[in-house]
């Protein structure tokens, strides 16, 4: 399997990353490097394997559906780069 | 008395009980000491009104005559914690001016023993790397040189500034990380101990994640007995981190008794590797004749899909880390880019995580955003994680075969200089945790100690791993090592 310029910037689009045109070259070739090396796992023979879950199989925890947080506006919005009246702000979503 | 930062827990918490000294004065030495030491790049948030504060109020609970296990020790907190209202930006650029209204728990654990907060260590990006060359605040810096050699060499990574600070006497112990030996292989190359506990001793909460079925905290410190206090002290069941383990914490110091007559220690095979330095092959060797010694029985085992843990890791660590680092936005914390007109919501993303993320960190998302995308999800991601459930299976067997700790070597090399691998290819760097990283995939807990030096005069340490669970005695057979070892070098002070 080889990446290609075109998968790069795909790969790049969706994890919303910007990758200059001029990049894409070199990042693809890192992929290919990386992914080479991933590609031993085909040699295994994982037929009737279930993946891994947890080093000790346990339940997870459940709790009352109840309310056991929340009413901190101020503190949730302290470090957002622009928050106006109460609500984070971010650049028009809908025309 | 001198030098009050040179000593390590266990002598500092007893020379508080016995009045001795007072926090304040144990405090101030290591603020000064991290003062001195800028050159490390150790510390990069100091906190010394914090410190004082905190200093203060153990003075007098020791004066009261309640003082629990950490009471006036202060200790130096990885970055990658979350610090209510201290800068905790896991030295990325994208988590800049990002001050948590939180504590981790693992943090205010630590706090609420009574340990001390003396500020935030340097690491590599969101605990990427393993040399902490990845960081925004530029390399943490080895005490450790190559004889009369002033190369700046690496103190290893993810908890680079952590392993520095400890190695250099700045702080008594530090937190760190550990998602493919992110403490182990710094405490390796600074002649520390670090122990990464079974996954779910510690609680992940309010800890940045980066692969959240991997990551676990573990303390850095000066010996195995301090790593056993320390850690004990992190450790707790937490309803905010659903893999947190609902077991009771032992007493992990009173494990250490240094008798580890009739245990069984297993030597893998697979971790003999092509081109290792045979300086590692002799530490190694003297470290199964020192378990030996000590009356342990030393048998030969194979864990056959050791080969495959990296590249295993190498899919789910990226996978993971490309979801966790998802919530890094530009629009709730930290950095968010200058807009261009016409700009929107996509651009705001696409903008804020090329300027916000650093080269490796970027690399890495991309990676798990390939490995999880339509039509290769299973023949990449589930495909891993069949392995990782085979490489644990590996270590089931031996267990069952009553295999009670594994010796290997910690790390494949000793420290090398900052900027020696800039040239290689990434896969080159990533096999600095070929003997660690199966410990993660498997849950395991793993312990480095230090074990002797090179020729070059650099610390080696070995690796002992743990049956799930049973830290007390896996550290108890790190303490017998220890002991037998007798490792003393402390780098010569130059900075």
């Amino acid at each position: 399997m080889s990446i290609d310029q075109n998968t790069a910037a795909k790969v790049a689009k969706l994890a919303r990353i910007k990758v200059e045109e001029d990049a894409l070259p070199a990042l693809a070739q890192e992929f290919n490097t990386i992914l080479g090396f991933i590609e031993q796992l085909g040699e295994v023979d994982v037929e009737g394997v279930e993946p891994m879950v947890s080093v000790t199989p346990m339940r997870l925890k459940r709790r009352e559906d109840v309310v056991t947080d929340g009413d901190q506006q101020e503190k949730i919005l302290s470090n957002a780069p622009d928050a106006r009246e109460g609500f984070f702000a971010v650049p028009k979503v809908v025309e | 008395m001198s030098d009050l930062n040179k000593l390590g827990l266990a002598e500092a918490r007893d020379a508080l009980r016995k009045g001795d000294t007072t926090s304040v004065e144990l405090t101030e030495a290591c603020l000064s000491a991290i003062d001195a030491a800028d050159a490390l790049n150790a510390f990069v948030h100091k906190t010394p009104e914090i410190a004082m504060e905190r200093a203060k109020a153990a003075d007098e609970r020791i004066k009261a005559g309640d003082a629990p296990s950490m009471c006036g020790l202060p200790i130096g907190i990885k970055d990658l914690f979350c610090t209510k209202g201290v800068p905790s930006q896991a030295a990325s650029r994208i988590l800049e001016g990002f001050k948590p209204e939180y504590e981790s728990t693992v943090s205010q654990n630590l706090a609420d023993a009574g340990a001390v907060m003396l500020g935030k260590l340097n690491m590599d990006e969101f605990a990427m790397g393993s040399s902490n060359e990845t960081s925004v605040y530029g390399n943490a810096i080895s005490p450790w040189r190559r004889g009369n050699d002033d190369t700046p060499l690496t103190p290893g990574g993810s908890s680079g500034g952590s392993a520095a600070a400890v190695a250099a006497d700045l702080c008594l112990a530090a937190t760190g990380t550990d998602t493919g030996g992110s403490i182990r292989q710094p405490a390796a190359f600074t002649g520390i101990t670090g122990i990464k506990p079974t996954y779910g001793r510690c609680s992940r909460w309010g800890i940045v994640a980066f692969a959240s079925s991997l990551d676990q905290a573990g303390p850095m410190t000066k010996s195995v007995r301090d790593a056993a206090i320390m850690l004990e002290a992190m450790c707790s069941h937490d309803p905010k981190d659903s893999t947190s383990a609902d077991l009771p914490v032992p007493d992990f110091e009173a494990a250490l008794t240094g008798d580890i007559k009739g245990k069984t220690i297993g030597i893998p095979r697979e971790y003999r590797m092509d081109g290792m330095p045979d300086e590692i092959e002799a530490l190694w060797a003297e470290g199964r004749k020192m378990m030996e010694d000590a009356g342990a029985k030393i048998v030969d085992i194979s864990l056959p899909h050791t080969k495959y843990a990296l590249p295993a890791y190498y899919v789910i660590a990226p996978a993971e880390a490309s979801s966790n680092l998802a919530r890094y936005d530009g629009v709730r914390y930290g950095h968010r880019a200058k807009l261009s007109q016409g700009d929107g919501i996509t651009e705001m993303y696409e903008k804020t995580r090329a300027e916000g993320f650093g080269a490796e960190v970027q690399r890495r998302v991309m990676v798990g955003t390939y490995v999880l995308s339509a039509g290769f999800y299973d023949a990449y991601y589930n495909r891993a994680r069949k392995v990782r459930a085979l490489i644990k299976k590996d270590f089931d067997d031996v267990f069952a075969q009553g295999v009670d700790a594994i010796l290997t070597p910690a790390t494949p090399s000793a420290s090398f200089g900052l900027g020696e691998m800039t040239d290689a290819d990434p896969v080159q760097m990533y096999l600095n945790d070929v003997f660690t990283v199966t410990v993660n995939l498997a849950g395991l807990p793993g312990v480095s100690v230090p074990a002797g030096v090179d020729k070059q005069g650099l610390p080696l340490g070995l690796q002992l791993i743990g049956r799930p669970w049973e830290e007390g005695d896996l550290l108890n057979s790190a303490f017998a090592l220890e002991r037998a070892a007798g490792f003393v070098a402390k780098p010569a002070k130059w900075w």
